[in-house]
């Protein structure tokens, strides 16, 4: 481990230099949302604000921001909560009933999901949620984030359940434990990690979401974050201390949920793309 | 006594049930909708009103268009660049970041932070900042920062392909990084003991291990360009021009803003099309990415 660690000076000076690039933005972004208008157009854009101010943040929570927290904590949840239960109960199956042909095909088409790209289906989607009569709603979006969050949890939970020792499995049926019991008992507590990173991932992909909230709702009173972003733009782009404050605003829960998530996440992560 | 076979029938049965509620939600809104386009592109409609076969019209109206070529020139532009900008650094990076040193998992903290971002964050914030008059080229007094970044149609491509990057970068040297500490660190003294410098390590054992990690981050990449949707229909519009329309916002704009879903159809064909063959190629070039998951594990 000592010679991997003071392995080349390069990557080291790669790191830094990148972590600078990311951070100078990040930086303007919140130094910028507490300056007023003048401030912005007559300082310099690093200098910290000389009087700061929250007006830029009162103006954006009067624009209904409340409101669109609660809609995208509503599809996050909406969305997360089904779609890892579901994931978890296929990967088991596939796991479990490996030999079995349906199961295998079930699997790859699940394989096939992720080679897709997700806009390309946005048409139909459409289609089928005005025939569902679920146009505008908050609905109308779930549905469809489970069914693209799918493919990729199932692949990293067939994983884990995989790494799950077979014996456990045998010697608890031996004991006459249904299928069902082993899921909550034996692979329920072992993948929970897994479940978690999957949930965190899926997660911060639906908060973000752009395209099903922007094709499938119209009215204000559905509206999530990014697309409340994005209408806010719009109207103030003059405006761009408010419109980094709302960028600050939106983002602010998800970088205290990592505050207290990141290790789980990180290692999760790495985990579950690097095997 | 039961026999292994019996057992695993057995236990078949008994769990089968368990994947329909995913294999349910993933027909009706994964595959029902991949067939769904493919009959859309041989149909008439303005997304109200009703539905009309149209033979192979659309088709015909699309591959004649000069915008097709253009899009999807832009589309590997912009997929080809912003692969080859990413790769090298990731890998570098994440092989830095491997490194069990205390500072480097805060380092590895800070840089995952445009994970969290929306595109639309991204986008609003790039736009705001690279404004020619009130961005941050003006604030600095800075001549080579004071450019009309996003309307001119090189630097608008210049300036996707460095934001994709930005957002993009931290993941993929996170994927990278976890890779690396699967390396045993054994092939590393071996090559110590043979007198292997470290370029000489990085490119004989680092690179050639992560052979599958390569593999998996750039299927990740490739076909994750194909949606880059929200970062530029947000960023550029597909502007200036048509600059930077790639084929998911021409889809976008024939679709949702021409109200032309036959022809806005045939373009998400096309996008199937295209992640298919770049996912299959990509499987072909490293082998089965499964039994690398199997080594893996």
């Amino acid at each position: 481990m000592r010679k991997l660690a003071r392995l080349n000076w390069f990557g080291g000076s790669a790191a830094w230099l990148w972590l600078l690039i990311v951070m100078v933005p990040l930086y303007w972004i919140v130094v910028t949302s507490f300056k007023d208008e003048s401030a912005y157009f007559s300082q310099n854009p690093f200098a910290l604000p000389t009087a700061p101010t929250l007006t830029n943040y009162r103006m954006v929570i009067e624009s209904d921001f409340p409101r669109y927290f609660v809609n995208s904590v509503i599809v996050t949840a909406g969305t997360i909560i089904p779609a890892v239960g579901i994931s978890f109960l296929a990967a088991y199956a596939i796991v479990r009933g490996a030999g079995s042909r349906f199961l295998a095909g079930v699997n790859g088409l699940f394989l096939m999901g992720l080679a897709i790209p997700l806009q390309a289906t946005i048409i139909p989607v459409y289609l089928l949620i005005i025939r569902m009569r679920l146009y505008d709603s908050l609905l109308a979006i779930v549905l469809p984030s489970i069914a693209f969050a799918i493919p990729l949890s199932v692949l990293v939970l067939t994983n884990f359940i995989r790494d799950v020792p077979k014996e456990l499995f045998e010697s608890m049926r031996v004991d006459g434990a249904t299928e069902w019991g082993m899921l909550r008992t034996l692979a329920f507590p072992l993948t929970r990690p897994a479940l978690v990173t999957v949930a965190i991932y899926n997660g911060l992909g639906v908060w973000n979401g752009f395209l099903l909230p922007l094709i499938l709702t119209q009215s204000p009173e559905q509206r999530t974050l990014p697309l409340a972003l994005w209408t806010f733009q719009g109207q103030y782009s003059i405006n761009v201390p408010a419109v980094l404050a709302s960028v600050v605003l939106t983002t602010l829960p998800i970088v205290i949920l990592y505050a207290v998530g990141r290790r789980q996440l990180l290692s999760g992560l790495t985990a579950g793309f690097s095997r | 006594m039961t026999s292994p076979r019996t057992g695993a029938s057995h236990g078949t049965g008994a769990v089968k049930w368990m994947v329909v509620p995913a294999l349910l939600m993933f027909v009706m809104f994964g595959v029902v909708p991949l067939v769904g386009v493919l009959v859309l592109s041989f149909t008439q409609w303005d997304g109200l009103g009703a539905i009309h076969p149209a033979g192979t019209a659309n088709w015909r109206s699309v591959l004649a268009d000069p915008g097709l070529p253009h899009a999807i020139w832009v589309t590997f532009e912009i997929m080809i660049l912003s692969w080859a900008v990413q790769t090298p650094l990731s890998l570098l990076i994440g092989t830095f970041l491997a490194g069990r040193q205390r500072y480097r998992g805060w380092l590895a903290v800070l840089f995952f932070v445009p994970l969290l971002l929306s595109s639309a964050a991204i986008a609003i914030t790039y736009k705001a900042l690279l404004d020619p008059n009130f961005g941050l080229g003006p604030g600095l007094k800075l001549g080579f920062l004071t450019q009309d970044w996003l309307g001119r149609s090189g630097l608008a491509l210049g300036v996707v392909i460095f934001v994709v990057s930005w957002q993009f970068i931290p993941f993929h040297s996170l994927i990278y990084q976890g890779g690396v500490r699967q390396i045993p660190t054994s092939m590393y003294e071996a090559a110590e003991i043979d007198g292997a410098g470290r370029v000489r390590q990085f490119f004989s054992i680092t690179v050639p291990q992560l052979k599958y990690t390569i593999i998996t981050s750039s299927t990740l990449m490739v076909v994750g360009s194909l949606t880059f949707f929200d970062l530029i229909f947000v960023l550029t519009a597909g502007g200036p021009g048509d600059a930077t329309r790639v084929l998911a916002l021409d889809m976008y704009k024939r679709g949702f803003q021409a109200n032309l879903m036959g022809p806005a159809s045939v373009i998400a064909v096309l996008l199937v099309l295209i992640g298919l063959a770049l996912a299959l190629l990509l499987r072909r070039l490293g082998g089965s990415t499964t039994a690398s998951q199997q080594d893996g594990a």
